[in-house]
């Protein structure tokens, strides 16, 4: 089965910038994301949990995108400003689709 | 009546000791939890059920001077009070100017759910209220944001929030809809509407009040583990000095307004809380340099449990004995 090389980009953020990183794609012309609910975890600050949580600060939402490799660059421009000062941490991957105008 | 009296009563109360269930159980490494879809289930029905009783009560006395009054009262001592937060904080900790604004913030703004708790101790004591003071605690979420951006700025930071962002996060927040909307639903629809809705929001209330500080105790457990290094002594009686003061400015100024003793009460209430749902999260869009821990550990952990354990029925003792 032919497949085809793209890139992943998985930003891990604390709720309240969620609507930040969204925009960010939506400004690049990023068709389609997929956000996560993240249930708790560990970071510098210690361990954290969701449960019982009221309002987004201590939350923690998963984005995850996939788009051409040389969209990228582009992409982590408006990206790295965001993360820069908010709580979160972002990965790239290679990936392999098999529906290359998809992405 | 002494102060002693309905201070054992209110620490006696469910509510208490369902707070107290929480936070023990999870100083203990109990893994006793509310789910997140219910605890916000829980804050969504308290917020509908207070604005909406607020809202029927303004519709059964009407609206007069001394509303506006409070209102206004109300914004400019939230928008006052990150000023003089900032300096006591400067005076007692070590803290960066930027956290030391984002502190400030928070106690400049109010918690719903010490309001919240105030009024059901008013109602155990058969004390009535004006039912406007729950427009006034709308109003006194957003000043403290503006007044910490203002404090921010002035110090070494690169923070360049957008003020459009900020109201918009502040006025549209999920919190202050539900509670300025069912409120003006409690006016337009009055008695037809209380009688209508009264199984739901009067007698479902206290039962699901002792659910939801159920919840606040194991977060305020979980936040005590976790920023116990930020409670250092200075911090500490840092947050136990702001709601004593600000009550007591609190007091003088609704006094001069004219409140009943209830509505006075809960002028103290609001001014002596600090928010750790609202402004945590608008902060941290408007001051991401900020660290939330520190905020959040003094606001939740310390202040929140000592309104609720002292404070309110301090407030209310001192509202009914000596301004009444």
């Amino acid at each position: 089965m032919q497949t085809f090389l793209k890139k992943r980009i998985e930003v891990i953020i604390e709720a309240p910038a969620l609507k930040k990183v969204v925009q960010a794609f939506d400004s690049r012309k990023i068709i389609g994301h997929t956000i996560f609910p993240v249930l708790a975890g560990s970071g510098h600050e210690g361990r954290w949990d969701a449960a019982g949580l009221i309002g987004d600060t201590g939350r923690m939402v998963s984005v995850m995108c996939v788009l051409d490799p040389a969209e990228l660059d582009a992409v982590m421009i408006d990206i790295q400003p965001i993360i820069q000062n908010q709580i979160g941490i972002v990965l790239i991957s290679d990936v392999q689709v098999i529906r290359r105008e998809h992405f | 009546m002494s102060f002693f009296e309905p201070a054992i009563q209110n620490l006696l109360s469910p509510a208490i000791l369902f707070f107290s269930l929480g936070l023990i159980a999870t100083l203990m490494r109990s893994d006793l939890a509310v789910p997140e879809a219910v605890a916000k289930f829980l804050a969504l029905y308290l917020l509908f059920s207070i604005g909406f009783r607020g809202g029927t009560e303004i519709a059964h006395h009407g609206v007069d001077g001394r509303m506006l009054l409070t209102l206004a009262t109300g914004a400019a001592l939230s928008f006052m009070t990150p000023f003089a937060a900032f300096a006591l904080l400067k005076l007692l900790s070590r803290f960066r100017p930027v956290d030391a604004a984002a502190v400030s913030a928070h106690y400049g703004s109010i918690s719903i759910v010490t309001f919240i708790a105030a009024t059901s101790a008013l109602g155990r004591q058969s004390i009535p209220y004006e039912g406007f003071m729950v427009g006034v605690a709308a109003a006194m979420e957003t000043p403290a944001i503006l007044a910490a951006l203002l404090i921010a700025q002035r110090g070494p930071t690169d923070t360049v929030p957008k003020p459009s962002e900020i109201w918009r996060h502040s006025f549209l927040n999920g919190s202050v809809v539900i509670l300025i909307g069912a409120l003006l639903i409690g006016v337009i629809t009055g008695q037809r509407g209380a009688t209508a809705l009264k199984p739901f929001v009067l007698d479902l209330f206290p039962g699901l009040l002792c659910l939801f500080l159920l919840d606040i105790g194991i977060l305020v457990g979980r936040g005590l583990e976790q920023g116990r290094k930020y409670l250092t002594p200075s911090a500490g009686l840092f947050a136990i000095m702001m709601p004593l003061s600000g009550a007591t400015v609190a007091a003088a100024l609704s006094y001069a307004i004219g409140l009943s003793a209830g509505g006075i009460a809960l002028f103290m209430t609001l001014a002596a809380s600090a928010s750790y749902i609202a402004v945590p999260a608008a902060l941290r869009l408007a001051l991401p340099q900020a660290n939330p821990s520190i905020g959040l550990t003094l606001s939740l952990g310390v202040t929140f449990p000592f309104n609720l354990v002292i404070g309110i029925p301090l407030y209310i003792w001192v509202a009914t004995r000596f301004l009444q």
